[in-house]
């Protein structure tokens, strides 16, 4: 009934039983922070204090803070705001698409992931916000009548798909995860002894008891949010790909965006949940939940997605070459060889090149060596942006306009005040959510639970 | 409140493979299981206790088509009929010519629908919503214990010995059956 082929490795390491599995999830929430984790949340908090500051300076004083200029009328705004979205990619990979591919490794990470993606996604949204200018006039982006000073909303526009494309991903991502949550704060519900704490899970919990009809309900929903979320990503960074792609600029004029992108978006999306899921199994010692196997597979998907992306690198230029239109391979030519050749091939080295060593077994199962290429992977997809935008820009149609970009230090503020934010979000995220789908985990227990796997063989 | 006419036991077992083994030979015997507390979703539950399957993908279809149709509508109305315009030489004359732009839209308010709609339909089906009391009667059900409500009609030592035999490890009644009591009818009237 529980049978297991014993050739797959055990998913749940150590002797657990069901209790085990509760009293680790809430483990987290019902003991004080370690020290680590303080230490990390203040430098997180002052980031994103530093962040707060710029935005506030680029709200009162306007766009002009910024480094732009008339040819580069676009630069690490738009770069951070597709860098976030993409790393919001993978959580939903995970819970969606590995849900519907009955993968059965993604119930310990999911819930992270997905905590990951939303806390993204706000960092993203964040960026056209301030990008207006008038924050306050944001209500204009949604379908309101012309009364309201401005025409109807442009259908047609790539612009306008993204606001429902990213709200659409945001709230939807955000029941998704909830509805999983509810069951695990109920546990905790359950088993708090402050009443405080109590209160505050029995409204979480919505009063979840686990009727078996519930779960019944609970288990088709899972699975048709899945099969929602999963066209749902990858819309959102096809949708976010052609807010370049539709327009007539040499460089982003490419029909091989989407699926570009898309893999891009995985790719740097994995790093991140590699990063964060590192640094949590060792602060709450989740060890015996995400395992050197969990972190292989996601190296394997790394690797995967990086050689993806390193081929539309090369047909990119090939097609830039085949084109035969001289803008084009100019295009091409400046961004590998012009005056920002350095992000270029930074963008190489570590997109194409550094997931490469994962072909190595004994590399993919280092956490050292894997905490290392999902941070250099997130510089190199960081670049990616850059590149794309910036050098596609500052060599504008009249030689006169060309120009470089240098950020000011709002900017860079900005930029960092995001990371910050995102950290502080992740790090209470971590203190006072079950970070384990502990509900569903308890359904692998005796099929890949390292014990039970153990029984089983004999 | 109706007056109970049956008792009502509640039965803990602290294993999900034992207590769906009991289900069978419970059923078989007569009593009726009113409700099942798992910590978890226990695969084949539902059949055991002969639940009818859950029309929760159909509402997040029937919400889809809603979806759809109002993102059709939306942009009809906006683009071609209200104030259409001519943007970029691109002019609004009909729906069905600027349709291919509108694709992102309608996909994105189908999904919209359908998710939003059919969680809101999940929450009020299962009567969930913040702040209400817990569902489960012992709060060892979200951690590792399996209960089950049994309601019988007198014999209470019989399912006793049943479940026992089944591996049961905690039995309680919870519910006595009532006797018709003029007082009590009086005392709700």
């Amino acid at each position: 009934m529980h049978y297991e082929s014993p050739v797959r490795e055990p998913l749940i390491t150590g002797d657990k039983s069901y209790h085990d599995i509760t009293v680790d999830v809430a483990k987290p929430i019902e003991t004080n922070a370690p020290r680590s984790w303080w230490i990390a949340f203040s430098v997180a908090l002052i980031a994103f204090l530093w962040g707060i500051g710029c935005i506030l300076y680029t709200i009162g004083t306007g766009i002009g803070t910024w480094g732009l200029n008339k040819t580069v009328n676009w630069a690490w705004d738009i770069t951070n705001f597709v860098w976030w979205v993409g790393i919001g990619h993978a959580g939903t990979l995970i819970s969606a698409v590995l849900l519907l591919f009955r993968q059965k490794w993604r119930m310990s990470i999911n819930r992270s992931a997905e905590a990951m993606t939303i806390f993204a996604v706000v960092q993203a949204a964040l960026f056209p916000l301030i990008h207006m200018g008038r924050p306050w006039l944001a209500y204009y982006v949604f379908p309101i009548p012309n009364q309201f000073g401005s025409l109807w909303v442009n259908f047609n526009s790539p612009l306008l798909w993204d606001v429902f494309a990213i709200s659409t991903y945001f709230s939807v991502s955000l029941v998704f995860w909830y509805v999983g949550l509810i069951p695990d704060f109920a546990m905790l519900r359950d088993r708090a002894i402050n009443p405080i704490q109590k209160h505050i899970y029995k409204i979480l919990s919505f009063g979840w008891g686990g009727k078996a009809k519930h779960w019944q309900r609970f288990e088709e929903v899972s699975l048709v949010l899945a099969g929602l979320a999963t066209p749902l990503v990858l819309s959102v960074h096809t949708i976010v790909s052609m807010d370049f792609a539709t327009s007539v600029i040499p460089g982003w004029h490419t029909t091989i965006f989407p699926p570009y992108f898309v893999a891009g978006a995985i790719f740097s999306g994995f790093a991140m949940v590699q990063t964060l899921l590192i640094i949590m199994r060792k602060m709450f010692k989740m060890e015996d939940y995400i395992t050197i196997q969990h972190i292989e597979m996601m190296n394997i998907i790394i690797m995967v997605t990086g050689s993806i992306v390193g081929i539309a690198y090369i047909t990119e230029l090939f097609m830039a070459w085949y084109s035969g239109v001289e803008y084009e391979q100019y295009a091409f030519l400046n961004r590998a060889t012009g005056p920002y050749w350095w992000a270029y091939w930074s963008m190489m080295t570590c997109n194409v090149f550094s997931p490469q060593f994962m072909w190595f077994k004994k590399l993919r199962t280092s956490i050292m060596f894997t905490f290392i290429i999902s941070i250099v992977v997130n510089i190199g997809m960081w670049f990616e942006r850059f590149v794309i935008i910036v050098t596609s820009l500052h060599r504008d149609y009249l030689p006169s306009s060309w120009t470089m970009f240098s950020p000011s230090f709002v900017d860079i503020g900005i930029f960092i005040g995001t990371i910050g934010f995102f950290f502080v979000l992740f790090l209470l995220y971590a203190r006072s959510f079950p970070v384990i789908a502990q509900a569903e985990l308890k359904t692998i227990l005796k099929s890949s639970g390292e014990n039970y796997k153990k029984i089983q063989e004999k | 409140m109706a007056n109970k006419s049956k008792s009502v036991i509640s039965v803990l077992f602290n294993d999900d493979d034992v207590m769906l083994k009991s289900i069978k030979p419970i059923r078989e015997k007569g009593y009726n299981i009113r409700e099942a507390y798992t910590p978890f979703p226990v695969h084949g539950l539902d059949h055991e206790l002969g639940l009818a399957r859950t029309r929760m993908a159909i509402t997040a279809f029937i919400f889809g088509a809603i979806g759809l149709a109002v993102a059709i509508a939306l942009t009809y109305y906006t683009m071609i009929s209200d104030w259409p315009q001519n943007i970029g030489g691109k002019p609004s004359f009909s729906w069905g010519e600027n349709m291919p732009a509108f694709v992102p839209i309608m996909f994105e308010m189908t999904v919209f629908f359908a998710a939003h709609l059919m969680v809101w339909t999940y929450f009020v089906r299962n009567g969930m919503y913040p702040g209400r009391k817990a569902m489960n009667p012992d709060p060892r059900t979200t951690d590792d214990m399996f209960m089950l409500e049994i309601e019988f009609d007198g014999g209470e030592d019989e399912l006793r010995q049943l479940l026992k035999d089944q591996g049961a490890v905690e039995i309680n009644l919870v519910e006595k059956a009532e006797e018709e009591s003029p007082e009590l009818e009086e005392a709700h009237a």
